[in-house]
């Protein structure tokens, strides 16, 4: 091959191309602090990425041999004809889906190129024992991941029911702990240098495998926000271990900015629903929980329905309005109508504001890009504590879709499964309209008082045809 | 062979305390953008497929290559696309001719609808 003095060739240029291309990639995601940096940002980023692949294509040997060639350029085909179309042609409402999937994607990769690093270099002693813990945390994690991811998808696509999936009782648990133990076992007993090595390299991959399965279909959908963060950031930990036994600082840096944004958003999803990442990866929570007072706390008082004109005319007359969406918003796909009647409203004077909860809708930010969509300038978006003590000033509150975000029995039943989530305090305002499709409780499984509160009511029906007719009563008025 | 891990280990810690600052600094309103930002940059595993390819031997390690290979390209590629097209949505109340909407909802939000307001809802 060519002789390794050229310059391009040298692992100190390959080195400095490295450092240019994660300080690029730091400073590229430093732009996501701002909408109006963000699109730079994610550019800069980008460049920096592409100066790593080229470094790393231009390293000696890399081109080894007319196959190599011919795979590395079978690979990037095939992920450029499956990546570009995904990218361009996913909808909004189904971007959850599609950052589960490409979760999956990049955990998969990790464990992949482990599995090879582990069956090439078979030989006992080839690799220091320091290096091989990396590699095999990389493979563990990579596939967790994969699969945990996988299932994500699953149940965001509705492929597979939202609802927990579970053993009963502890039985879960004990499974989960001894599919985790089989994985470490196999890691540690390969560290040890046995003879048998595909056996226990299969040991590892098939025992995460079926760990990432088992963490993930027991966890309600309402719970998805949470585990798609902490998937990311099992995904960012497993390609910077691979770095480390890779030797290759740009995984490394990479692997470590995913690693924290994906600690970050857990932390933050599981703080807004007030428990615990642990509690949440049990699984179990909604669905099964059978609702313990529903019965009885409905003594406040039957529930009101409305018609659209009634909540025309009260929306058309308020000073100020708060929109509430969730989820709901998102499966009805109703953003867009709803951007029309807060362009209705705005035409006769009213201030129009969004109530935005962290963890409404299956992931982070999600309300957030859905009405981004609809061309709601982001600036009306409100975060929680901003909002919350607006709500006394508000005439009218609309709730879309959205449940649990906005049960008063959050803070006022300390029996409640919920009690003590930070919510959408929606009650405070003077009054409350809930479009919602029936009074099927929210993913919690809980009944939400707010529904049978005197200045309440309740307009049924699709979200996004009730939007459609309110918009149309407000035009006419 | 020794101090390469020990740098490594130190370009690991660092840049895990480098992230985090970075990112806490990210505003709830992107943080789906966040995340499929943060899906491409953990298309870098691409890098290990590339460095590997090479040494591979035998049909089965090449397809397990050519997988992560092409895993890692869907990831950068997709994942930045996608970032792109996202981001190209949030839009401010546009900054540059600001004053016209103000005016027009002002004067607007001070007139007729809102005294009669309180008048229709009795």
């Amino acid at each position: 091959m060519v002789s390794g003095t050229v310059f391009f060739q040298t692992t100190y240029f390959t080195d400095a191309a490295y450092i240019v291309a994660f300080s690029l990639l730091i400073y590229g995601m430093g732009g996501l602090t701002g909408p109006r940096t963000a699109v730079r940002g994610n550019k800069i980023a980008a460049v920096g990425m592409a100066i790593a692949v080229a470094a790393t294509l231009l390293t000696p040997g890399v081109w080894h041999g007319t196959s190599t060639v011919i795979l590395i350029i079978v690979g990037v085909v095939i992920g450029t004809a499956i990546g570009v179309p995904a990218a361009l042609r996913v909808r909004m409402t189904a971007m959850p889906q599609m950052v589960a999937i490409f979760n999956g994607v990049g955990g998969g990769a990790v464990a992949l190129i482990a599995w090879v690093e582990f069956r090439h270099h078979f030989e006992p002693g080839y690799f220091p024992l320091r290096t091989e813990i990396f590699e095999l945390f990389g493979a563990i994690v990579g596939s967790v991941s994969f699969w945990g991811s996988n299932i994500a998808f699953g149940k965001l696509q509705e492929v597979l029911p939202g609802r927990p999936i579970k053993l009963p009782g502890s039985s879960q648990t004990f499974l989960n702990i001894g599919l985790f133990v089989v994985a470490v076992v196999s890691a540690v007993v390969l560290c040890a240098g046995v003879h048998s090595q595909a056996l226990f390299i299969l040991g590892i991959l098939v025992a995460s495998a079926a760990l990432g399965n088992m963490v993930v279909l027991p966890i309600g959908g309402a719970d998805m926000p949470v585990v798609i963060s902490l998937l990311n950031a099992f995904t960012g930990l497993s390609a910077a271990a691979t770095g480390v036994a890779l030797n290759n600082t740009v995984m490394i840096v990479a692997g470590m900015i995913v690693g924290a944004s994906g600690t970050i958003l857990t932390n933050l999803m599981a703080r807004a629903m007030n428990r615990s990442v642990p509690a949440i990866v049990a699984g179990g929570f909604g669905g099964a929980v059978a609702a313990p007072a529903a019965g009885g706390e409905r003594a406040g008082g039957a529930v009101r329905s409305t018609s659209p004109a009634d909540v025309a005319i009260q929306l058309a007359y308020a000073r100020q309005v708060v929109i509430a969406p969730g989820y709901g918003m998102a499966v009805a796909q109703a953003q867009h109508a709803v951007r029309e009647l807060e362009r209705a409203l705005e035409s006769r004077g009213v201030v129009v504001k969004y109530a935005i909860h962290p963890v409404a809708g299956r992931m982070p930010g999600h309300m957030n890009v859905l009405l981004a969509e609809a061309d709601v300038p982001y600036d009306l978006l409100r975060e929680m504590d901003d909002i919350n003590p607006e709500f006394s000033r508000t005439d009218v509150t609309l709730v879309i879709g959205a449940n649990d975000v906005t049960n008063p029995a959050a803070k006022n039943e300390p029996g409640s499964p919920i009690y003590g989530m930070p919510i959408l305090e929606v009650d405070k305002s003077a009054s409350v309209i809930v479009l919602k499709r029936s009074m099927a409780s929210g993913f919690a499984g809980i009944d939400n008082p707010l529904f049978y509160d005197p200045k309440t009511a309740m307009l049924f029906g699709d979200a996004k045809a009730s939007v459609a007719e309110i918009t149309a009563e407000v035009q006419a008025l | 062979m020794g101090t390469t891990f020990v740098i490594d280990l130190s370009v690991l810690v660092l840049a895990g305390f480098v992230g985090y600052s970075v990112i806490s600094k990210v505003p709830n309103t992107l943080h789906t953008p966040l995340m499929s930002g943060t899906n491409a940059i953990h298309g870098v595993v691409v890098l290990g497929g590339l460095l590997l390819m090479h040494v591979a031997s035998g049909w089965l390690e090449h397809v397990l290559l050519v997988v992560a290979v092409a895993f890692g390209t869907i990831n950068v590629i997709g994942g930045f696309l996608v970032t792109d097209r996202m981001l190209g949505m949030f839009k401010g109340r546009e900054p540059a001719k600001g004053s016209e909407p103000a005016k027009a909802s002002e004067p607007a939000k001070g007139s007729e609808p809102a005294p009669t307001s309180k008048d229709d809802r009795k």
